[in-house]
């Protein structure tokens, strides 16, 4: 089962200088939401950036992280 | 010949540019079966938009094409003229922002003095499944 410190070190290690806070929504391991920071969103639609952070976990979404909602933003 | 995948594939991307307004959701308007697609009904409801809806939950294929074609992994997703606007998370942004309101060509609520924009919604489309 993920933990939200899987998260973060999965998102902060593919996405160059992001800073991620990840929270369990319910406490089961399963449905989190991440805050994401990270200068390589610059430029980016909303879109294009929530799909660069979902790129990072494939087809875990889905699959053991049943929902991973979003709030990314390219500068803290 | 092509492939059932393809059928449904083709008959997702008929549905979005026949609907100016489409949800790709988990359950109907009326029964919402997850909470992230019944946020996002609640949104476009409270902008009395009318959209249609498709309930993804009867063949595990719809969302598997819907996914593919949209390069998005999670239900709900909502597409305005064609495009995808996002999931839950960006409707509801969206939709706090005013964003969502101008993107549709409503009123925010506050403002709403139309009657013309408290319409019901259109009915829930559903995607026939002629492959069983």
């Amino acid at each position: 089962m993920p933990t939200t410190d899987d998260l973060k070190q999965r998102i902060e290690t593919s996405i160059p200088g992001a800073r991620a806070d990840v929270v369990d929504l319910n406490g089961g391991g399963d449905h989190f939401r991440a805050t994401v920071t990270a200068p390589a969103f610059a430029g980016l639609s909303r879109i294009e950036q929530h799909r660069r952070v979902y790129a990072v976990f494939g087809p875990d979404i889905g699959g053991p992280i049943h929902a991973l909602s979003l709030v990314t933003r390219s500068e803290a | 010949m092509s492939t059932p995948e393809q059928q449904i594939s083709e008959a997702i991307q008929g549905a979005i540019a026949d609907n100016e307004v489409i949800l790709f959701m988990k359950g109907t308007p009326e029964a919402p079966r997850c909470g992230f697609s019944a946020r996002s009904v609640a949104a476009l409801e409270a902008l009395g938009a009318p959209f249609a809806a498709v309930d993804v939950l009867p063949d595990p294929r719809i969302r598997q094409e819907l996914s593919a074609l949209s390069n998005w992994p999670t239900i709900p997703q909502l597409f305005v003229h064609g495009d995808l606007v996002g999931g839950c998370d960006i409707i509801t942004e969206m939709y706090e922002s005013g964003e969502l309101a101008q993107s549709l060509g409503v009123d925010t609520p506050d403002e709403a003095t139309e009657p013309a924009a408290a319409e019901p919604g259109a009915a829930p489309l559903t995607i026939e499944n002629r492959l069983t």
